[in-house]
């Protein structure tokens, strides 16, 4: 039995940090379901102030680890902060297995931290359309600092690094070959790559590696020029944690950099660009779907491509020119 | 238009004792029949799996107990939903519980109680079944 509160009592309350309502929130949004565009409509102007920190690299390499470090760091600042952790879907079942929380444990009972699992839903390794809103209303739920925890980077098109504002890449020893690095284009998508398991074997040559990749590719004058901070973020006694603050401090300096350099209104610009652009894709493809059926011509269109009296191209041409340019 | 809701189960082991491999065996088999698992892994405090429940919106909760702690944990993870407005969450559990005790802990409100070694189908019919859609 869940009670059932109107939209605007439910933001109303997450607007004032009720978990409660933050969590209804997210699954709404998540699932599409009816009132999601209201949702946004209430939540949007509490937005858009938060540091939003990207952090990814590939299975293992510790990026949990690491954002429960950082997110002590950010608390020791006084900042609230919420943490989204984007696992694949099984592609097979749509299922999902989240097991970052794990994890994410020495601050499980600290009210300014709000930790969130998400599945891909489909989209592989990477995030889905929902992940832009999610974060909005951890935003407007009072968080100062959103990360945003996910695997792979750079291949897809809701990604990472169209999302935050600073974008961490985790490697570890043996994987910084500079080719291998080069070839993940590890560069064009972090501004921090972070070499955790610093006391692993092979981190010297690692470091040596990145760091000559770094200074081989050409980077504009003033832009930002990607960092390499060494961590070790599992030890018995914590002052054998390495790197830790050098991190926190390199992504303050990278939030410096983006607000000294008005290169943030460029990472804001770029962002929603893109999310309109995805908008508008799943907008149009609803009318269209819809209008179509509504005058049974979609099952007449996919038959004839089908059948191959017709190729998709040329339906698509067709429809566009038929019902919606000549409104233009 | 509303896409089918995916059922989100958090799947923890509480207690002292130290293996989760029963868990773990649920935990994959409710992934595999469609779920989001959250899984929260071993030595959860009530309090840490009542939050963790709340945080990931989930519509039930799993919890693997072997160690006989029953008795005091799930009365209290039922507390503290209430207290937190939550008791719409659905709780059930798996373990070694005498029979006596289940009846109890049924009166306070918990789920279906699974022995060790159920087969997992049983579980996902039970969850499909109980929870809303
Ligand atoms: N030796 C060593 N192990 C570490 C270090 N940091 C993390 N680990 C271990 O690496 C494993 C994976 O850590 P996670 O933080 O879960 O890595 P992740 O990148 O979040 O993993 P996924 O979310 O599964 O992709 C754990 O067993 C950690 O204990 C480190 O600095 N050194
Ligand atoms: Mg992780």
């Amino acid at each position: 039995m869940k009670k059932k509160l109107s939209t605007g009592e439910m933001v109303s309350r997450l607007l004032a940090g009720d978990r409660r309502a933050a969590a209804r929130l997210i699954t709404l949004v998540e699932n599409e379901m009816d009132d999601h565009h209201e949702v946004m409509s209430l939540v949007y102007p509490y937005t858009g102030k938060a540091m939003i920190l990207g952090i990814t690299g590939a299975g293992g390499a510790g990026k949990s680890t690491l954002t429960d470090h950082l997110i002590g760091k950010f608390r020791e600042q006084g900042k609230k902060v919420g943490v989204v952790v984007v696992d694949p879907s099984s592609p097979f079942s749509g299922g999902a297995f989240l097991g970052d929380r794990i994890r994410l444990q020495s601050h499980s009972q600290d009210d300014g931290v709000y930790i969130r699992s998400m599945a891909s839903r489909g989209y592989l390794g990477g995030l889905s359309r929902a992940t832009y809103d999610v974060i909005r209303i951890m935003e407007a739920m009072g968080n100062e600092v959103v990360i945003v925890e996910t695997l792979g980077a750079g291949q897809d098109e809701v990604d990472v690094i169209h999302i935050a504002h600073t974008c961490l890449v985790v490697v570890t020893p043996g994987m910084g070959d500079d080719i291998q690095a080069m070839k993940a284009g590890i560069m064009e998508i972090a501004d921090i790559i972070v070499l955790n398991k610093a006391d692993l074997d092979g981190t010297d040559r690692s470091l040596r590696h990145l760091q000559g990749a770094l200074t081989a590719g050409s980077f504009e004058e003033g832009a930002w020029m990607p960092r390499v901070v060494p961590t070790v973020s599992t030890a018995n006694k914590p002052e054998d944690l390495q790197g830790i603050d050098e991190l926190a401090a390199t992504i303050a300096e990278h939030q410096t950099y983006l607000r000294k350099t008005r290169a943030i209104d460029r990472v804001r610009y770029d962002r929603v660009e893109q999310e309109l652009g995805l908008i508008f894709k799943d907008e149009l493809q609803k009318i269209i779907f819809k209008g179509l059926k509504g005058t049974g011509k979609k099952r007449e269109y996919i038959n004839s491509i089908i059948e191959q009296k017709n190729d998709p191209y040329s339906v698509v041409e067709e429809v566009l020119n038929t019902y919606l340019l000549p409104w233009e | 238009m509303n896409k089918g809701r995916k059922r989100r189960i958090l799947i923890a082991k509480p207690g002292l004792d130290g293996h989760d491999r029963g868990a773990k065996v649920v935990a994959r088999a409710l992934r595999n029949a469609g779920m989001e698992v959250i899984y929260a892994g071993l030595h959860q405090t009530p309090l840490q799996i009542v939050n963790a429940a709340i945080d990931e919106d989930v519509d039930a909760i799993g919890l693997s107990i072997l160690s006989g702690a029953h008795k005091t944990i799930f009365p209290k993870i039922m507390t503290l939903l209430k207290e937190k407005g939550a008791s719409d969450i659905l709780v059930f559990g798996g373990g070694t519980i005498p029979k006596k005790d289940r009846v109890e802990l049924t009166s306070l409100g918990v789920g279906e109680i699974f022995t060790t070694g159920t087969d997992t189908h049983v579980i996902i019919d039970y969850l499909n079944r109980t929870l809303e859609t």
